[in-house]
Parts: structure tokens; sequence; C-alpha cells
């Protein structure tokens, strides 16, 4: 696995600077929602603002605390990407008398607190590393619960919600997390053995039957959900990860042919026997049928309203509070992207695709930097667990594949998807703490020694194994900072 | 208020959203760039000022260096090697930059580095051992020329 070091210096004002820009263009697209509103600033504006700003400044302090060296850039990202998002529920509420801003407000705030812990808890993210089957446990507990009866319940045909009093939370959401950092530990631990093993056929090195278990694993427990909760959005997201993720610690193409050969045989398998996916798949390929529009369940109504305010939206959109995306079932949650697409029109849209994008790219960015295996592949793993989700909604919305059933990241309405998406900017930021902090290079001491405790031959390990790495591959492009002089070369 | 300062808001939201994707691209550039501007390693002395952690740890003494590596025993006796900048590593992997032939060796099993102008040889979690001396490496410690590095059965010094 590739490595890149930036300078390190710690960028936290940098931060600041773009979270003031951040949250002005959050509470401006809130403002431009109060406009539209015929009581004028209501309340709701000045609490979604304060609420935003306090715990993105909370955040902001928290980060130069403890993890003074991480990226600068995601958490505006994120930041504005949930702004604008509250904004556009609270329009739709202002239609729709409705208060899901309210509830998605209280979400953010809980959610920011839960990636504030997940800062102050694991510091680390290598300690993340040591038990790998405790996550996978966890994950598949998480999967199972809305299968028990009494707790799980069925809504819009998928059984993936649990109710425990008058809260409702989606499992799999977290689940996804605690995926990503099995597959993480496990590949990490398991790399060279898959990497050497196995016979070459032509261009392609296949690797041995053992070492395919666990995508077959990652496999059947995406056709358990497909099947058991009906959720084909979450379904292609646990096998994307996974194939991604062995992708990325392997570099063999074959995974990745295997893999997309797995997905065929499972799509034909759930479009010949599932009727809820082959309803799906027909109101993509015939969605301006008016058969397949007026159908009661499962229509295409829902994709070609959306497609409809995209265009009534166009280059510069409706402006927010001119339009119609109230039209659209399910506008808040599902559709938030089209809904953002008609009021702001292409240029808004690219604009927020491109915040998401850099958030993507930053995320990678930090597990190229990273010194560690595992972090490399949390890194990379869950920034394409956002990129993937935002493909699949914004390719479902624009009728480029099958719509399914995923939230669009840090915008859509609903809390576990939000609590789920601050978490894994947490993890993020604290893999680029690890990977931009300045690198302990040259030999072990006898201080690091004691200080890393009982677990000592690993990490000591570990260590020499990335620094051969960083050195082998790399010698000639960056100078240590230990070397005294500059680079001679 | 009027439709046009409406509109006009409107835009300027848009205008808003692109300064905030200009600025975050203005940040990054220095992640972006390649070459002298992005300043990876050495921090500047006013980095070092504001970031005490940054500073470069002091460098051992220099020694008299070694240019080659040479093998006495085993089955590559005889060979030797023309030392540059990077390291070596040492092992049966067909990766190494030093191929043993050798069953006693593992894979990948000890790595030479150069760090200032000294040669230091650190274990990489071999089976059977590196040993300089007659010691057995616990961690890296620099190598002296003329000083013997024994791996399985192939042994092997640094030379001037």
């Amino acid at each position: 696995m590739s490595e890149i070091q930036t300078a390190p210096v710690p960028r936290r004002n940098t931060e600041l600077v773009l979270l003031v820009l951040a949250l002005i263009v959050a509470v401006g697209a809130n403002y431009l929602v109060s406009l539209s509103n015929p009581d004028g600033l209501d309340e709701g504006f000045i609490t979604q603002g304060a609420v935003l700003a306090g715990m993105a400044l909370v955040m902001h302090i928290v980060l130069r605390i403890w993890t003074k060296y991480a990226d600068p850039i995601i958490l505006p990202c994120v930041v504005a990407l949930n702004g604008i998002g509250i904004a556009m529920i609270h329009r739709l509420d202002l239609v729709n008398d409705d208060n899901a801003a309210t509830r998605q407000l209280l979400w953010t705030g809980v959610a920011m607190g839960a990636a504030i812990i997940t800062l102050w808890a694991v510091r680390d993210h290598r300690i993340l590393r040591r038990a790998p089957y405790i996550f996978l446990a966890i994950s598949a507990l998480l999967l199972i619960l809305p299968l028990v009866p009494g707790l799980g319940r069925v809504i819009n045909g998928a059984r993936i919600w649990i109710f425990i009093g008058p809260l409702s939370f989606q499992p799999g959401e977290l689940a996804k997390i605690c995926l990503a950092l099995f597959f993480a530990g496990y590949l990490s631990t398991h790399r060279d053995l898959i990497l050497l093993a196995g016979r070459k056929i032509g261009p392609l090195q296949l690797p041995r039957a053992k070492d395919l278990g666990p995508m077959v694993i990652a496999w059947l427990v995406s056709i358990g959900v497909l099947v058991m909760q009906s959720d084909l959005g979450s379904s292609i997201l646990f096998f994307g990860l996974f194939m991604v993720m062995i992708y990325v610690a392997t570099g063999r193409i074959s995974w990745i042919v295997i893999g997309l050969v797995m997905v065929a045989v499972a799509g034909v398998f759930a479009s010949q026997v599932m009727s809820h996916v082959a309803l799906r798949l027909n109101s993509w390929l015939n969605a301006f049928d008016p058969d397949v529009y007026d159908q009661r369940y499962g229509g295409s109504r829902q994709i070609v309203q959306g497609l409809f305010g995209l265009s009534s939206g166009g280059l510069f959109g409706t402006g927010i509070g001119n339009g119609r995306p109230d039209l659209v079932p399910l506008a808040n949650s599902d559709m938030i992207i089209t809904a953002l697409g008609e009021e702001l029109g292409l240029i808004g849209l690219v604009a927020i695709i491109l915040l998401f994008v850099i958030l993507i790219s930053r995320g990678i960015r930090a597990g190229l930097g990273s010194r560690d295996s595992f972090g490399k592949l949390l890194a990379a793993g869950l920034s394409f667990t956002i990129g993937l989700q935002c493909f699949v909604v914004m390719g479902g919305v624009t009728l480029m594949i099958p719509l399914t059933g995923l939230t669009t990241p840090f915008m859509s309405a609903g809390g576990s998807s939000l609590l789920s998406n601050w978490i894994i900017v947490a993890l993020l930021l604290l893999v680029s703490h690890n990977a931009r902090r300045p690198a302990v290079t040259g030999p072990l001491n006898e201080r690091d020694m004691a200080a890393a405790g009982p677990d000592i031959s690993a990490r000591a390990k570990e260590r020499e194994e990335d620094q051969t790495r960083r050195r082998g591959k790399a010698p000639a492009s960056r100078t240590t900072p230990t070397n005294g002089k500059g680079d001679p070369a | 208020m009027s439709d046009l300062v409406l509109t006009a808001l409107r835009l300027g939201f848009l205008i808003l959203l692109w300064i905030l994707i200009l600025s975050i691209i203005t940040a990054l550039r220095r992640d972006l760039s390649i070459g002298k501007k992005a300043r990876t390693g050495q921090p500047t002395a006013r980095e070092v000022r504001k970031n005490p952690d940054l500073a470069p740890e002091p460098v051992p003494a220099p020694k008299k260096t070694a240019h080659t590596l040479a093998i006495v025993e085993g089955p590559l006796a005889g060979t030797s090697l023309e030392l540059a900048a990077s390291p070596i590593l040492l092992g049966r992997a067909q990766e190494a930059t030093v191929v043993l032939e050798d069953d006693y060796a593992s894979g990948r099993h000890a790595r030479l580095f150069p760090q200032g102008s000294r040669w230091f040889i650190e274990d990489l979690g071999s089976t059977n051992g590196t040993y300089l001396g007659d010691s057995q490496l616990t961690r890296a410690q620099p190598v002296d020329v003329g000083q013997t590095i024994r791996i399985g059965k192939t042994v092997m010094e640094l030379r001037p």
C-alpha cells in the first residue's frame, strides 16, 4: 500500500476560517428558508443556527486539544452539508407542516456529541485493531436486531428498523462501521498471507480457496440482508465495502473480478426471485411508462417527480423556498438531492456534490498518509462507504441505476444515518491526525519500548514493517525529519 | 421584501457556496502540490518554534562510513553489494534487495538502513533471528565497519 506524507503542521486555524465560512453557508441557507416563511424569522432559525454553530465550535476546540494534526478540511465540509440538509428539511417542513427539522437538529447534536465521544474515547485508532472479531459479532448482532419479533417493524417494505418505546433506529447504519472495523482489522493482519498465496492464471493471480472465506461471508451477509430485511441499498453497501477494502489491501484486480461475478450471480438471483427487486428494476427501466408510474406499490412516481423537479430547477435553480420539491414523496429523506437540485439548480447541486467529493478525497488522503495498514484500510473503507452511498442515492434519483433506499450522508432526514456518519467523520479525523502528525522515525529506543507497554512485540514489528515499506518503496521522495541535512538528491 | 432582493439573495447564496468550495480548494493546494512547495520533511524554524515536538532529533556522531556490504560465509559467499542511500532488505523473498538462498532465513528477515551517517540493522521478526557479532538483535542497532552480521548460515560485514 502506498504512502504519502505532508509536512506535519497542525492547521487548526485554517479549519476555523473554513468552519466559519461553512457556518455562514448553513445559516444563510436557513435564512433564505425563513424568507419564504410567511411568519418571518421563526425561533427555529435561531436555535438551528445556534446549535449547529455551537456544536461545530465545540468539535473544533476538541480537535485543537486532542487531535491537533487532524485534517482541516473534513469538519467544514461536513458542517456545511449537514447545515444545508437541515435548512432543506426545515423548508419542506414549512410546506408539509411537520417538525422533521427539529428532530434532525436534535439528532445532529446527538451525532456530533457521539463524534466527540469517539474522538475522546478512541484517541488512537490503532486500539480498534485489537479485537476485530468483537466488531464482527457486534455487526452481526446489529443486523439481526430488526428481525427480532417485537423489536423490529416493517416500514415501506423493509425490515431495517427497531423500535424501543418512542425511539426508532436503523441498526444497520452502525453495523456498517463495525463491519469496516472488522474488515480493516482482519485484512491488515491477514494481508501478507492473502497476497502471497495462490496460483497465477494468465494476468490474474487467483487467491486460495481458503482466503476466499471472508469474501464469501461478506457475500452471504449481503444476500442475507437482502432476503431477510428486503434492503437492497444496505446489501450493495456491505458488499461494495468489502470488495473495496480487499482491493485496497491486496491491489489485486482478481478480487474485483471475483466480486463482480458474485454480484452478477446475486443480481440475477434477486431480480428473478425477489419481487421488490424486480419492481425496482422495472421502475428504473420503464420509469416513464404510465402503468409503471401509476402503480400503487413500487411505481416510478417518486423518481419521475424528482426528475421533473430537477428539470424545473435548471441551471440556477428556483431559489430556496420558491420551488415545489414537496411534490416528491419522501422529499426530505430519500429524495433530498432532487429537492436541493430543484431549488439550488445545477450550480448548487454541483457545489454540494463537490463538497462530498472533497470530503471523500480527504478521507482517502488520510488513508494514504496513514503509517499503519489498519488505518489505511479503515480510512479507505469508511470514505468509500460515504462515496458509495452518494453514488447509489444520486445515481438512483437521476435514473442512472435502480433506486435503492439508502440515505444521502449528512443530508437526509434520519437520526441513525446522521449518527453513524458523524462517527465515521470522527474516525477519519483520528486516522488523519495519526497520518499527519510528526513521524517518529529511526530505530526503536528504550523509552519507546517502555511506553509501549505489554504488546510491544506487535507494535515494534508493525513499526518496522511500516518503516521498511516507507523506506523501501520511496526512499528518494522524502527526507525524514531526523535526517539532519536536506535531501542530497 | 421585493422580488429583486430575493433573487439577488438566492444568487448570492449560490455564490457563497462556491466561495466555500474555492476556499477549501485553496486550503487543499498545499497537499496537492508536489515538489518544493509541498515542503515534506524538514519543518521550518518558525514551525519548530511553534511546535517544539517537530524539532529534528540530534544526529549520532559521524563514524567511518561503510560503502559495501560483503558476504563472507554461506551460499552467497564472496559477493558484495554497493551501499547507496536507500535501505536494504535481507531475506528469502524475491522482493528483498539481497535474496538469501538460505534455509534458515525468513522471507523478510532483516533490514539494513542508513540513519545519519551510520548504518543500522533491524530484525523484521524473523524465525531464527539476526545476530550482530555474538548477540542476537532485540532492536535496531548500529553496525560498525568490520562487525559481522549473521543470518542463518550467511555471514556478512560492512566494509568501507
